[in-house]
């Protein structure tokens, strides 16, 4: 396996982002962000709503200047770069509304080329090769003369992911790239995702809701939160180190560090639970919904057995009490 | 398929001209005053017909009302789908964002309050023109600087074309109030000037028109790679290094040029604008600008034309006014365009 030398694509140093009001006041959304996005690695940006997400990419991305601080691509101060130079370097797919429902996806990516293409936007046969392996590298090769409007919501996705590599810059940064996307669509863009980052060693940064998602695929993830300095690192570490709950954590509402799940607050009563591994662990999941603290199997309280998937067995002070045959039933049989 | 990509647009240009050219000839022949083809014929080609007077109709007044009516008609269709690229909204035209209003009201300060026909503002009918055309073009340019003021504020496109229609109301009552004091000869010239008309362009103001338009025109052509990354909206535009001011206000002057010129030349024409880009996109099937202006042109030409020969009511000497024959080629299309905007490519 090649050694990956980690460089900073992006280096943020005492970035303070936001907004300029009126009579010089300022709104100051987050400050003294010292953040390092780097090459080969999907880093996912998490954080409820208000949270300054959106704020931060548009900085990254150039389209509002820092408050304070300077932001570095690739060593240099994003301002020191011209604005031709700055499209080669940083490609974005974003959730503004597009009129290019009668593009064809070809016509779509090779806007793409736009940064290269002369003066009345004549593509080359490098760009045409360029165009070619953006639409191949997202999988949609087959819709390549298909008109947007014809797409599904996922491959509309891919083939602003193709415009964005048709860009050729060494990061690009998108702005929620799986909300409004069925379930099978959020893995398909998530997983091209990672392997964009890993095979055209791109540095990528997403924003996302999807806590399960960034988790499982996120290289490096930065928890952002009103008021609370960001914490940056890879999930795990994320979790081991109980950095989650402050950023998720509200009223009723935790963050579960044993399935990395957002779920009401932890149930107090407990419930034995033993059995096959799976059925346990999907009985588990009911009896947490219904206020139920799995523990481990003992005669102080109720217990369940799960044999099989149709064989639920409860148990109560070490005696067989019910038999279930679904988990409904089972619920329905503790009530 | 990029092949037949180019194979389609040479079909679309070999057809859109052929039209053209049918619809110039027939402009030429059919009029109120029938003249026979073989003498329209003769005439064109220099020769000695004997007749004067069908001389001069066909050199006088058809020929130069049919280039008028090509003009506007690509003017006012391409000035509609740059706003309609801009804004990121099917309903912009120039008549409803308040532009032709500005053009109108330009011009109705120099018509109500310095005289009452072009000729009387000065001794020289061209600078006449000129002065009008300024005015039609400050007028213009005043209304498109609040709406660029406005579409720096205001994110919803919306909201925007309200505040538009709104400024053209605004407009309209200045306009109201110079006729309040004007005479009754300068009002009636104005009004006649607001019927719209391709007839007022003599032979020797032809070629100004010609030249103010193609300027536009040209300046239009220039801008087919921004335009089409605009329609991805401003903030991709700008990633992909549109330089979003300087292209915005470059689109605005260009669409100020041709809506004032057009409207000081021939009144205000209502409909083209909006109309001709969608119908543009329906037959091309692409909002890809760089077949969809030129076809925007020739079918904004087209559409003139054929307006220009529906006029005439045949059989008789009546010539409608203009602005009651384009409603009745635009508003039918613009009805259908947004009861099928479900079905539409372009909306989505």
């Amino acid at each position: 396996m090649k050694t990956i030398i980690h460089t900073a694509a992006i280096e943020t140093k005492n970035l303070g982002i936001g907004y300029h009001l009126k009579k010089g006041r300022k709104k100051i959304v987050h400050e003294q962000l010292n953040l390092k996005l780097r090459n080969g690695e999907v880093t996912c940006l998490l954080g409820l709503n208000g949270a300054g997400k959106s704020t931060l990419l548009r900085t990254l991305c150039g389209f509002q200047p820092p408050l304070s601080g300077t932001i570095y691509l690739q060593g240099k101060p994003l301002d020191s770069y011209p604005q031709r130079k700055l499209s080669q370097m940083v490609g974005v797919v974003l959730t503004e509304k597009t009129n290019v429902g009668n593009l064809t996806v070809h016509e779509l990516v090779s806007l793409g080329r736009y940064p290269y293409s002369g003066f009345f936007g004549q593509l080359k046969a490098n760009d045409l090769s360029v165009i070619e392996q953006s639409i191949e590298a997202v999988g949609i090769s087959h819709k390549t003369d298909c008109n947007v409007a014809e797409l599904s919501d996922g491959e509309r996705q891919k083939a602003m992911i193709a415009k964005a590599l048709a860009q050729q810059c060494p990061i690009i940064i998108l702005d929620e790239p799986t909300a409004f996307l069925d379930v099978t669509s959020r893995i398909e863009i998530m997983t091209l995702l990672h392997k964009l980052a890993r095979e055209q060693d791109k540095a990528i940064l997403l924003s996302t809701h999807d806590l399960d998602l960034a988790i499982q695929m996120g290289d490096c993830l930065w928890l952002q939160g009103k008021e609370l300095p960001m914490a940056v690192g890879s999930p795990e570490d994320l979790i081991l180190q109980h950095r989650f709950g402050v950023f998720f954590n509200k009223d009723d509402i935790s963050f579960d560090e044993s399935t990395g799940k957002i779920s009401m607050t932890t149930p107090t009563v407990p419930i034995g639970i033993e059995g096959d591994f799976k059925v346990s662990y999907w009985v588990g999941n009911a009896l947490i919904r219904n206020g139920f603290l799995p523990s481990p199997k003992s005669d102080n309280y109720l217990s369940v057995v799960c044999e099989n998937a149709e064989n639920l067995k409860i148990y109560r002070q070490g005696n067989l009490w019910k038999v279930s045959h679904t988990v409904a039933e089972l619920i329905q049989n503790l009530f | 398929m990029r092949m037949k990509g180019e194979k389609k647009s040479a079909i679309f240009y070999t057809s859109l001209s052929s039209i053209l050219l049918l619809l110039f000839i027939v402009s030429l022949v059919y009029g109120s005053v029938s003249i026979p083809l073989s003498t329209i014929l003769d005439i064109l080609s220099g020769k000695e017909t004997g007749n004067n007077a069908w001389e001069q109709i066909v050199l006088q007044s058809r020929i130069p009302q049919a280039i008028t009516a090509i003009m506007a008609g690509a003017s006012l269709a391409v000035s509609g789908l740059l706003l309609q690229t801009l804004f990121r909204n099917p309903l912009a035209g120039p008549s409803i964002l308040g532009i032709s209003d500005g053009a109108n009201l330009g011009v109705a300060a120099i018509m109500l309050y310095f005289g009452g026909s072009l000729s009387n503002i000065t001794d020289y009918p061209i600078s006449g023109y000129i002065t009008v055309i300024l005015a039609a073009f400050v007028g213009a340019c005043i209304i498109l600087g609040v709406i660029i003021y406005f579409s720096t504020k205001v994110k919803s496109n919306v909201i925007l074309l309200i505040i538009g229609i709104m400024i053209g109301y605004l407009t309209s009552s200045l306009i109201s109030i110079l006729n309040y004091y004007a005479s009754a000869d300068r009002i009636h010239a104005y009004v006649m000037w607001g019927l719209g008309n391709f007839s007022g362009v003599s032979l020797g103001h032809i070629p100004y028109f010609v030249m103010f338009s193609s300027i536009g025109l040209l300046l239009s052509l220039l801008m087919i790679k921004p335009l089409n990354a605009l329609l991805l909206g401003e903030l991709y535009a700008a990633n992909l290094g549109v330089k979003i001011k300087r292209t915005r206000i470059c689109i605005l002057f260009c669409t100020g040029l041709l809506t004032a010129t057009t409207t000081a030349f021939c009144g205000p024409i209502s409909f083209i604008g909006l109309a001709v880009p969608h119908v543009a996109r329906l037959i091309l099937g692409t909002s890809n600008h760089k077949m969809l202006l030129p076809v925007t042109i020739f079918a904004g030409a087209i559409i003139a034309l054929l307006c220009n020969i529906l006029m005439i009511i045949p059989g008789s000497n009546t010539i409608l006014p203009l602005n009651a024959v384009t409603p009745l080629l635009g508003a039918p299309i613009i009805i259908y365009v947004i009861m099928n905007r479900k079905n539409i490519q372009y909306f989505n």
